[in-house]
Order: structure tokens, then C-alpha cells, then sequence
């Protein structure tokens, strides 16, 4: 079978030991958590990183929890415990749409959330999942932690704003009153990354749409953030007609490229479909939550 | 760099290149052959083991990264001369054909009764949705997994 | 270790003979024993590992191995010059071209075969392919097998003498050109398509690969490698290495699935030899999955150009022209005489007045191949081209696909049937299988419940198909493979405890064989199957044969093993006889003993026999001591299995998803032996039908480069894409196989896919005018037919 090239291997015992050693080793070095992406990388030699720095143990990384009004994701966590949280599910039922769709649920058992965002590949779920729940990361280095906003940790296609010698700790979703969320994705097969996906957050007021957040996944370069379309519904009542314009910018507002996926024109229309879709489901659960 | 891991309950100690790939490491330990692969891109499930009761595609993990952990293969799972019910449900409902799959399949699904004693039929779909099996279309390997919780079932409430 | 036996069954029902005998094999497999190739490890074996081409098309200017050659580990470095050294530069394919074992003048596929590195392990051998240094001189590619004849087209085989063009082979005919064009001036309606069978490919979960352990000493030469036909393999070795055949041994253990993939001989495998002979110690080859998704043995890949043609509601003529695209070199797998190979059963189920076919195959920059994907030589082309002409016909007459075939059918007195190409159809009753399929489908049902749906704007789709196929090659008067008569040998020993040990040709990928051949044993000769040990796989330990694929294992070899065990059974009626004191024509057998007409009491038992024709007892006057057989059975034509299949498929309105919701497949293959093999059987080609009409696909940009080189993107359908099939069976013997069954391993994956496709047309037709998508309906190539420009799957 098809074998990695040689690197020296590091496993952290601290995040502060595996800041220091990224900050050693500088760009040559790579973090592996999961490692489901960049192993096979690594195997069809796309990825000939020299040395590795495994992360597996730590585990004050892996976690879920409610922290004032915010959630609070360990970069560390897994897909499968993603997948399984009550308390995600509860606040943020999108990620559990996603995960059920993210590869497959022996690849799940070991990917990570840090991991997939980290890859920042256009078609990864948690990645729009993300930009619609408006969520933040946190970045900590040598010279201690930032806050990202999930918009400026995206710097273009498979680029974070992840510098050398930083480590990607933390996922904060805001927890807001009112709120729904689901995630929509179109695949060729079980286990296959998105043809497209649709990630849709709302947040109620009154009888409309106060906030709504909207993240493409697989129809551009790099996740879309559907700012027209959250504008649009910012404010509104929610109907069929508000969908289908939500629906029509998404179509209008992503940038596909063909592949073996399909072509253009199937993405934009999917980018719709899936919209719609997802918004449709979104708001229904946040009504639903209230009675 | 020297390693030790826990393989079916032994500790496998030995000299490795950081870059080897788990199913390598424990396919050359004497006897544990009965781990597979048949892809390059963690996509065919012929590899899987169990580490720490969770089934994993042995391809994509490095055998460094193992040490600490346990690692559980296809031939732990009969104990002293006693089939698991998921070894058993396999031969008594065909779900097996050329047996390349089998030894991933037997895993993943021993996993998956030992979290969800009884499973859906489409529960038990999604458990193995990560593994082909070019010869079985599935069906008898949903019956056997179906046949096994059955089984484990009346075994548990005759104790 | 327990064995199988003690294990609680189920069910304390132990036939003797034909039942569903739960599997021999499975005690190794499910404690994961098997022994696969890369199972094996011989002392001192090194690694080889293969540098491929990046380009389709491209002269090779210069290759430097230095760098490669100084790297840890690296014991050799073998190109094409090496190999000419040893004449072992080109290799014959299995239809009489010839193909570059390592490329020396150019590369002619991307992933062709360009250097052989050798090295102590795998990891370092897969290092110094990264420090061979090769410089290429790109050349413009032909992958569209339609454009391989322009006038400007490159030539791709500039290699073989007189070749001006990219023609692979000359036009090949059947049927009855002039009878054709009257059919079609007489009828009343005729419906043209354009039909692409596209490329795909096998995908065994193991991949295919060899080690090779040359002897320098004694000249042996062992060779460890997963192949459906070992000792066909040994006599291509025999004539491409210059070795002696009876010092090449060929061992094939267990094997992780073939269908058709594991057939022909690879040039890895040459590779390996080389490599043993020039290293003197074992070389292992295996080869990665994107090696064996780019390089070995696709499959199809026909692109037709159909006519079919009605008089008062019934199918009458057929009109076919093919271009076979066959990759680069021409190592399609079929009988010397048959270049389409049993394409021109396309005529299928139908009682026709006349039909033609003509097929002309081409050179393209693609990977060569043409191996059937668990197919009998082009069978599934040619079912998948008429099953959807048939449907193409229905919509054109506005009548039901079931009804225009029930009116079309041959009738069950018309057998043994004449087709109007040539073949001699044996025994069948289509019309009552398909109701059969109907009933277990609720056909009526499902037609109300699609009108129902479609009120509301959800798209369902029903589809048919009926299947006849052509299995079991085949009467060497009629069939060789590079001169091999397919014909296979069976060899019977029968021990003095009365145990047996039965060898046979054919050779087991999964298919059951140990069990399977060990009750036809049981049922012939009365003794408990599991007293009977099934060997194969071993040249030198089973009898010439050519092997196991289409469908051919229970048709040529079951056959020679029911034989093998009435030769067996006569011999014991004279050994019996003669203990009985009584003439052998006053005996009658019944299942395991031959027993004294009117006195059943007085009889000898199949044990007792054994033990006498090994004993100092007294034999017949003139026998051999023993009781022991031998055969090699030609068969006198081939089977002929057949089917109704019915899909049921839902697709989503916006965004094109097809879901398989039903699969009901009724098949007659005759005589089931192991019923439950059987059922087996049917459900791994139906996954696999799944998976070529909805996604299974290698595909190449302009350029050549092949867009489904892992299986990251060459999908295969999981347990989530297949439905729970539902099988139904009738049971029509074949008239000339021993024990009355026909094959069915590829009956399923012949079948299924021109199902769904008929089903995603049903279900898309009324509504949005499809009347054609190519496989594989993936949601994007169905959403683009919806759009009214369906695309063809280049």
C-alpha cells in the first residue's frame, strides 16, 4: 500500500510543550490529532511533512461544555462525541445534522473538530457549520491566546489563521435565545464529501428573524459565508417566499467549480436547494424549541 | 524509535520507523494477519480495529501513536475456543464470501453491540457504512449483526 | 481451536448433498486465518514497487536510476532495457496483442508500467520510486474511443508493424445482415439510442499481486499470487519467461475477491519474476489500490449505437454497431474466436426475426483491460444495450416494458432456441419467472403508488429487466483461450476410510467452492460433505483447467466433478458386485450404497467399498485396486441462466438523488446446489449493479488522466445504497449439465443495472421527457437529463 515518507515523530504532553515545539520546528512540522486527512496526504506523498507532533494525549482538549453564554468545544474533540452531545444537540442541533454525514462512523471515532477546521477544506462540514452558528476560535501561541471570529480564521482555501507555532485550543458558539440550526448536505455517496452543503442558524425575535447565519460548503474556494442572504433575513417574517430568495442568493452567491462532483451550474442550484432547505428546518426548530 | 502496545491484551514491544502505519505494525506480529487493507485513502474499512473499544481504520493511525493505548484485533475475539456471537451470527447466516472484509466488519460490529445492544437494521447499516464488502450486497452481514444481538440477548437473560 | 463443526447450528439439519450447507471455508475467515498474498512472508523475500507514468501519451526520453539505485535499502532498479536483456521487454495479452512489461519507447497510459525498484521493505522500495528520474516528451492523447479513428488522430501503437491507425481489431459480425434490413422495412415502429457502457472497474477489496520465488539452483520457480485461472497463468509463464511449465508451481491461497479482475496476467507479475530471477531470492509484489484502479483490468467501456424494431406490438429486429474502446493494449478476456465476446447475445429473451451486429474495437490512451467485471465476455453490454432498447421500444408503443416483453419472449416450447447470432439457448420458461417478479414485487401496487406520487410531484420510477445470459465456456470446438481448450479437470480419491479428496481447476475468489464442489461429491457419491476435502489452487496439486470466471466454476467444473464422482460410483457398482457375490447389473444404488435388487438388505456401503479396493481382498477380474477417478470435462455447449429483475427507485425532485428503494430478483439457474451460495451470489452482483448504475465510474479528462484513482472518488455503494434485495427463484434444469444447473455468479451484476436504469427513466420520462441518461446516474448526471441536455460520461 502507499507509505508516508520519513519524519521524526513527537507526541505533546502539554499544549504549552506542543506550542514550543511547533515553534522549534517551525513550518516543517505538522499537528496530527485524527490524522484522517493528513495521513492519506501524507501516504499519496501530497503532504512529505519532517516532523509531527501528536496531540492524541492531550485531552484537557477534548470536551463540551456550557460556559456562560457560550459553548465551549475542545479542539481535540472528536466527530463521534460531536455527534453525541445532548447538550450540542440541545443549542446547536446543526452539528449533529453535519456529523451524521461527516465520512463515516469509524473515521469519526478518531477525526477532531480542531482537525477539520483546521484542514479548511471548501467542502469540509464543521467549517460552514461554523460560520452559522457565528462561531469564534481560539488560537494560543507562545505569546498566549487570541479570539477569532470564524470568518477571519478562514484565510483562503486549506489557510487558517493559524500561524506557526499556534495551535487552534478552542470552538465558542454563542448561545443565544430563540435560536435553530440545521445542516443539509448533498453527497454521491455514504462517506463522501459534499457535491454542497448548507449550514443555517436563526435566532427569533418576535414573530421574525433577528439574526440568521448562513455557511456553504464544497461551492468555492473556501466556505462561503452567505452575508447577503443572512441580511435578507434579518428582520423578516419567515415564509416559503423568504426562503426561496435566500434560496436564489445562495445560488447567486457562491462560485462553484466543476469537477467530478458536477458542474456549475448543479452546485449553484443545490447551493439553493440546500438553503432553502436547511432554513426551512432551522426555523421550524427554533419554533419548535419554544413550545 | 522503540514502541510497546497493548495487542489483544499482550504488550508488543519492537524497534519501528516512526512513519509505520498501525495495520503494518500489527500484521508483523506473528500470527495477526487477519487485519487487512484494500485502500490507500482510509475508505474500505479492511482495516479495523478496535483502540480502546472504538472501532479505527488501522491504515490511518500511526503505530506510534498507539502506545498507551489497546488495541484489539479480529483474532481476540474467540476466547478459549468460545466464537463471539458476531463470529458465530457470520457463519450461520453467509455473511461472508471471500472474507477480505470479514476480520473489519467482525470488529466494527462487535463494537457496535457492545455500545447499542439492539441494533436497527438501519442502525447496524450506518455502523458498517464505513467498510465494503465487494461480495456479501450487505444483506446477510445485517441479518448476521441482527442474528448476534438476538443471540447475545437470550445468552444474558439465561444467566 | 473449535472447529466449525462443533459450533451450535441454528438448524441440526445436515444434508447430505445439495441444501444450504452453511460454509467450509468460513472457520478460517471468521477468526481471520485466511491466507491472503500479502499474508504470506518467504525467508529472505524483498519488495518491489512500480514507478508509473504521469502522462497518457509521451515519448520517454531518458530514465536515470542512479539516485534510486544508491538509496537505503534499494537492491535493484529493472526498466524496460533490463528486461529486453532478458526477452522479457513485451508480454502477450490474453487476446494476441502484446503489451510493454516496463515502457521503453514511450508511455501509452497513464499509470503504464515504467520502472520495477526492489528493496528490502515495502516503505524504502516506495521512497526510491520518488528518485528515479524520468523526462518525458508529451504527446496528445486519445481518450474519446470515437475520435481514436480521425484521420489526425496520434497513433498509439507505433510499436506493431503495418499498424497506420488506432484500430485494435477489424469489424466483427454476427447475424444476418439483409434479414436485419427487411425486419426493420417491415416494421411498424423502430427506436434509435446512443448507449455508452462506461468504464469501470472490478475493485476486488485485495488487490492483485505476486511473489515470485525463483530457485536458481533447481530451476523452480514458485509463484504465491491471488489469479482465477492458475494453470492457464502457468502456461503463459511456461511462454514468456522461456521456463520449463513443470517447474513453475503456482499457488493460489485465499483470494480477496476477483471478479474478473485477478484473469489476466499483469505486467507487475512479469516484474516480480524478473525480479526473483535477476535477485535469486523471493520478490513480493502487491500492488497499492490506485494501482489497481488505474492500470489493471477495467471494465466495458462500449460505446453502441442501437436500432430496435416492432411489428404489431412485438419486438422483431435488432440492429447494433459498437466501437470496443480497449485501452492502450488489447488484453480483453475472451474466447480466440469471439473478439466482441458474447456481445451479440444481445439479441437477449426475444424471439426475434433477425438481427446484426457488427463491433469494431479501438486504441486509446487508456489503461488496458477489457476484463469482464463479473460478466461472461460482454454479456452484461449486451443485456444492459437490449433491456434498454426494450424500454426505449415501450415508451415509443406507449405500452407497459413488461407487457412488450411478455409479447416478445422466446415461448418455453421454443427450446433449445436458435438466436438469430448464433447461439443455442437451452431450456427456459422467461414468461413464468417473470410473474414471478411481479408478484413478489406487487406490480399492480407499485404502478398505482407511482401514479399516486407522481400527483404529488414525487418521482419513482419502476424498472425491468429479463436477462438471458450465456455462462460456462465453453466446447473447445468452439472455444480456447490463447489455444487453451475451456475445459476443466476433476480428480476424485476416494481413501480406504471412505473419505475423499476431490481436486479441481477451477479456482475459489469467495464463491464457496470448498463447500459447494464437496456436495456435489456428497450427493453423487452419499458420503457426508465434510468428508469430502476440496483442493485448488495449486497446480501442482489439482488438474489442468482454466479456471473461475464467467460464471463458468459450476457449469465446466461442477460438471467434472459430478462426472468424476458417477466414474467413481460405476467403479464402485463392479468393486460391490463382486463382494456381493452378484453381477453388477443386479445392484441398484441408492444414496451412498449399492444394494442387491430385491434384497435391500444385502448391500455395501460407499466405506465399505473404499476399504475393500484398497485391502488384499479379491477385486474384479481385470480392476485396478483403488477407487479413484479422473476427467476432463469439455462441456457440449454453454448454460444459459436467466432472469427477471424489478428495481424501485425514488429520485429526489431537487436534487436528483437516486435511492434504490426495492430490488426484486427472481433468477433461474437451474439445479441449486448450495442455495444459500447461491443467494449469496445474487446479492454481491446486485451491490455491485447498484454501485455501476448509480456511481462506479473511471473516467479521464483530455489529457488522459484518470479522474477515479482511489476510492475516494471511484465510489462503491455501501450498506446504506443497497436495499434489502429480495430474491425469488424458478427452477428450470439445463437439459445438458450433469446435474442440471447452470451459473449465476454474474447473472446479478448483468441484470441490475439496465433495472435501475430502466426505473430512473420510469420514474423521470412523463415527467421531465428523459428518455436516456448513460450510467452512472450520479445526482449531477441526473439532474443535468432533467435539464433536458443529458451528458455522456467521459
Amino acid at each position: 500500500m502507499q507509505t508516508p515518507a520519513s519524519f521524526e515523530y513527537e507526541r505533546a504532553t502539554s499544549v504549552d510543550g506542543a506550542i514550543a515545539s511547533l515553534q522549534r520546528l517551525g513550518p516543517d512540522a505538522r499537528v496530527i490529532a485524527g490524522g484522517h486527512s493528513l495521513l492519506p496526504m501524507m501516504k499519496l506523498r501530497l503532504a512529505n511533512p519532517q516532523h509531527l507532533i501528536d496531540i492524541n494525549d492531550l485531552t484537557d482538549l477534548a470536551y463540551i461544555r456550557e460556559e456562560g453564554d457560550e459553548l465551549r468545544i475542545g479542539a481535540l474533540t472528536r466527530h463521534v462525541d460531536l455527534l453525541k452531545s445532548e447538550l450540542l444537540f440541545r443549542h446547536a442541533p446543526l452539528f449533529r445534522d453535519a456529523e451524521q454525514v461527516i465520512a463515516d462512523p469509524v473515521v469519526r471515532n478518531r477525526g477532531t473538530i480542531g482537525g477539520s477546521l483546521c484542514q479548511a477544506d471548501a467542502a469540509e462540514d464543521l467549517s460552514a457549520v461554523c460560520v452559522a452558528a457565528k462561531a469564534k476560535v481560539v488560537i494560543r501561541g507562545a505569546n498566549g491566546e487570541r479570539v477569532v471570529s470564524i470568518d477571519d480564521f478562514h484565510v483562503g482555501p486549506y489557510m487558517t489563521a493559524v500561524g506557526d507555532g499556534e495551535l487552534l485550543t478552542e470552538v465558542r458558539i454563542p448561545l443565544r435565545p430563540r435560536g435553530g440550526s440545521a445542516h443539509e448536505k448533498v453527497e454521491r455517496r455514504a462517506g463522501d464529501w459534499a457535491i454542497a452543503a448548507a449550514s443555517v442558524a436563526v435566532w427569533l425575535e418576535g414573530s421574525r428573524i433577528g439574526d440568521a447565519g448562513i455557511g456553504l460548503s464544497a461551492v468555492g474556494l473556501t466556505t462561503v459565508h452567505l452575508a447577503r442572504a443572512e441580511e435578507l433575513l434579518r428582520g423578516a417574517t419567515p415564509s416559503e417566499e423568504l426562503y426561496a430568495q435566500a434560496g436564489e442568493i445562495a445560488s447567486a452567491d457562491c462560485s462553484p467549480s466543476a469537477d467530478g462532483r458536477g458542474p456549475v451550474d448543479y452546485k449553484r442550484h443545490l447551493a439553493g436547494v440546500l438553503t432553502v432547505r436547511a432554513l426551512r428546518r432551522a426555523v421550524a426548530r427554533a419554533i419548535h424549541q419554544e413550545a | 524509535m522503540h514502541v510497546s502496545i497493548s495487542v489483544n491484551g499482550e504488550q508488543v514491544s519492537r524497534e519501528i520507523e516512526p512513519r509505520q502505519l498501525l495495520v503494518h505494525f500489527i500484521r508483523e506480529t506473528p500470527g495477526l494477519t487477519g487485519t487487512h487493507w484494500g485502500c490507500d485513502t482510509s475508505n474500505c474499512g479492511a482495516c479495523v480495529v478496535q483502540m480502546d473499544g472504538a472501532p479505527v481504520k488501522s491504515c490511518t493511525i500511526l503505530a506510534a501513536m498507539c502506545e498507551g493505548h489497546e488495541i484489539r484485533t479480529v483474532e481476540s475475539l474467540e476466547v478459549d475456543g468460545q466464537l463471539d456471537p458476531v463470529q458465530q451470527g457470520f457463519h450461520e447466516l453467509h455473511a461472508l464470501q471471500c472474507g477480505f472484509c470479514t476480520p473489519g466488519m467482525l470488529m466494527t460490529a462487535r463494537a457496535l453491540l457492545d455500545e447499542n445492544p439492539n441494533p436497527t437494521d438501519h442502525e447496524i447499516r450506518t455502523a458498517i457504512s464505513g467498510a465494503i464488502c465487494r461480495c456479501t450486497g450487505y444483506k446477510n452481514i445485517v441479518a448476521a449483526v441482527r442474528w448476534a444481538a438476538e443471540h447475545e440477548a437470550t445468552a444474558k437473560q439465561g444467566v | 481451536m473449535a472447529t466449525i463443526e462443533n459450533l451450535p447450528s441454528r438448524t441440526t439439519e445436515r444434508p447430505i448433498g445439495f441444501g444450504r450447507l452453511k460454509r467450509k471455508e468460513d472457520a478460517r475467515f471468521i477468526r481471520g486465518k485466511g491466507t491472503y498474498l500479502d499474508d504470506i512472508r518467504l525467508p529472505g523475500m524483498v519488495y518491489g514497487a512500480v514507478l508509473r507514468s504521469p502522462y497518457a501519451h509521451a515519448r520517454i526520453v531518458s530514465i536515470d536510476t542512479s539516485k534510486a539505485l544508491a538509496a537505503p535499502n534499494v537492491a535493484a532498479v529493472i526498466t524496460a532495457k533490463d528486461l529486453e536483456t532478458l526477452g522479457l521487454a513485451w508480454m502477450p495479452t490474453i487476446s494476441y496483442d502484446t503489451q510493454a512489461v516496463l515502457a521503453g519507447d514511450k508511455v501509452r497510459f497513464q499509470g503504464q508500467e515504467v520502472a520495477f525498484v526492489i528493496a528490502t521493505d515495502e516503505y524504502s522500495a516506495n521512497d526510491a520510486l520518488q528518485l528515479i528520474d524520468v523526462e518525458y516528451e508529451p504527446l496528445p492523447a486519445i481518450v474519446n474511443a470515437r475520435k481514436a479513428l480521425d484521420p489526425d488522430a496520434p497513433l498509439i501503437r507505433d510499436d506493431k508493424t503495418g499498424q497506420v491507425d488506432n484500430l485494435a481489431s477489424p469489424t466483427w459480425e454476427a447475424g444476418d445482415k439483409d434479414a436485419t434490413d427487411r425486419a426493420f422495412a417491415e416494421a411498424d415502429t423502430v427506436v434509435v439510442r446512443d448507449i455508452i457502457y462506461p468504464r469501470c472497474h472490478p475493485a476486488p477489496l485485495e488487490t492483485c499481486g505476486m511473489i515470485a520465488d525463483f530457485n536458481p539452483e533447481t530451476g523452480q520457480l514458485d509463484i504465491y499470487n491471488g489469479n482465477q485461472a492458475p494453470h492457464a497463468h502457468r502456461t503463459v509463464y511456461a511462454h514468456v519467461a522461456g521456463l520449463a511449465e513443470h517447474m513453475i508451481r503456482i499457488k493460489c491461497q485465499d483470494i480477496g475477491g476477483g471478479f474478473g479482475n485477478k484473469v489476466p496476467v499483469y505486467p507487475g507479475y512479469v516484474c516480480a519474476i524478473a525480479g526473483s530471477i535477476v535477485a535469486g531470492v523471493p520478490v513480493k509484489w502487491v500492488e497499492n489500490r490506485t494501482e489497481n484502479l488505474v492500470s489493471t483490468g477495467f471494465a466495458r467501456d462500449y460505446v453502441m449505437h442501437a436500432e430496435m424494431c416492432a411489428k404489431d406490438g412485438k419486438i422483431t429486429g435488432l440492429r447494433v454497431d459498437v466501437i470496443a474502446d480497449h485501452g492502450a493494449f488489447d488484453s480483453t478476456a475472451q474466447p480466440t474466436k469471439f473478439p466482441a465476446g458474447f456481445f451479440h447475445i444481445v439479441c437477449g429473451s426475444y424471439d426475434l426475426q433477425a438481427s446484426h451486429v457488427q463491433v469494431k474495437a479501438v486504441y486509446t490512451n487508456k489503461a488496458p483491460g477489457g476484463v469482464a467485471y463479473r460478466c461472461s465476455f460482454r454479456i452484461t453490454e449486451a443485456v444492459y444495450l437490449v433491456e434498454r432498447m426494450v424500454d426505449a421500444l415501450a415508451l415509443e408503443l406507449k405500452v407497459d416494458p413488461i407487457e412488450l416483453r411478455m409479447q416478445s419472449f422466446i415461448g418455453p416450447e421454443q427450446f433449445p432456441y436458435e438466436t438469430t447470432t448464433g447461439w443455442t439457448y437451452d431450456s427456459g420458461n422467461y414468461a413464468e419467472t417473470m410473474r414471478v417478479a411481479m408478484d413478489i414485487a406487487g406490480y399492480e401496487e407499485l404502478r398505482r403508488e407511482q401514479a399516486e406520487k407522481r400527483e404529488r410531484g414525487e418521482l419513482m420510477g419502476i424498472g425491468v429487466a429479463f436477462f438471458t445470459e450465456g455462462v460456462g465456456a465453453g466446447p473447445r470446438k468452439h472455444m480456447d483461450i490463447l489455444g487453451l481448450a475451456m475445459n476443466d479437470g476433476a480428480d476424485l480419491r476416494v481413501h480406504p476410510s471412505g473419505k475423499a479428496v476431490v481436486s479441481i481447476s477451477a479456482q475459489t475468489q469467495g464463491q464457496g467452492h470448498e463447500t459447494t464442489f464437496a456436495q456435489i461429491v456428497a450427493e453423487e457419491l452419499g458420503i457426508p460433505p465434510e468428508d469430502v476435502e476440496v483442493r485448488h489452487g495449486d497446480t501442482d496439486r489439482s488438474p489442468y483447467g482454466l479456471g473461475t470466471y464467467g460464471s463458468r466454476s459450476t457449469p465446466v467444473s461442477g460438471a467434472a466433478v459430478a462426472v468424476v464422482s458417477r466414474k467413481v460410483r460405476d467403479k464402485a457398482r463392479l468393486i460391490a458386485a463382486t463382494m456381493l457375490e452378484t453381477r453388477p447389473e443386479d445392484l441398484a444404488w441408492e444414496k451412498g450404497r449399492w444394494y442387491v435388487k430385491g434384497d435391500p438388505e444385502k448391500g455395501a456401503l460407499i466405506e465399505e467399498i473404499a476399504e475393500r479396493a484398497y485391502s488384499g481382498e479379491e477385486m474384479p477380474a481385470g480392476m485396478e485396486g483403488g477407487l479413484d477417478a479422473q476427467v476432463i470435462y469439455d462441456p457440449p455447449n454453454l448454460t444459459y441462466p436467466y432472469g427477471a429483475y424489478i428495481a424501485v427507485v425514488d429520485i429526489d425532485p431537487d436534487t436528483a438523488q437516486v435511492t434504490v428503494r426495492r430490488f426484486i430478483a427472481v433468477d433461474d439457474c437451474g439445479v441449486r446446489i448450495n442455495p444459500m451460495i447461491v443467494d449469496g451470489q445474487i446479492h454481491g452482483g446486485l451491490a455491485e449493479g447498484v454501485g455501476i448504475a448509480l456511481m462506479e465510474l473511471i473516467s479521464f479528462d483530455e489529457e488522459g488522466n484518470c479522474l477515479n484513482s482511489s476510492f475516494m472518488d471511484y465510489l462503491i455503494p455501501t450498506a446504506l445504497e443497497c436495499p434489502d434485495f429480495e430474491l425469488g427463484e424458478t427452477v428450470t434444469p439445463c437439459p445438458h449439465h450433469p446435474l442440471g444447473a447452470k451459473g449465476v455468479g454474474e447473472s446479478p451484476n448483468v441484470g441490475s443495472p439496465p433495472a435501475i436504469v430502466n426505473a430512473v427513466i420510469d420514474a423521470l420520462y412523463e415527467t421531465h421527457g428523459v428518455e436516456h441518461i448513460d450510467m452512472p446516474c450520479t445526482p449531477a448526471r441526473v439532474w443535468a437529463a432533467m435539464q433536458g441536455r443529458p451528458e455522456p460520461p467521459q
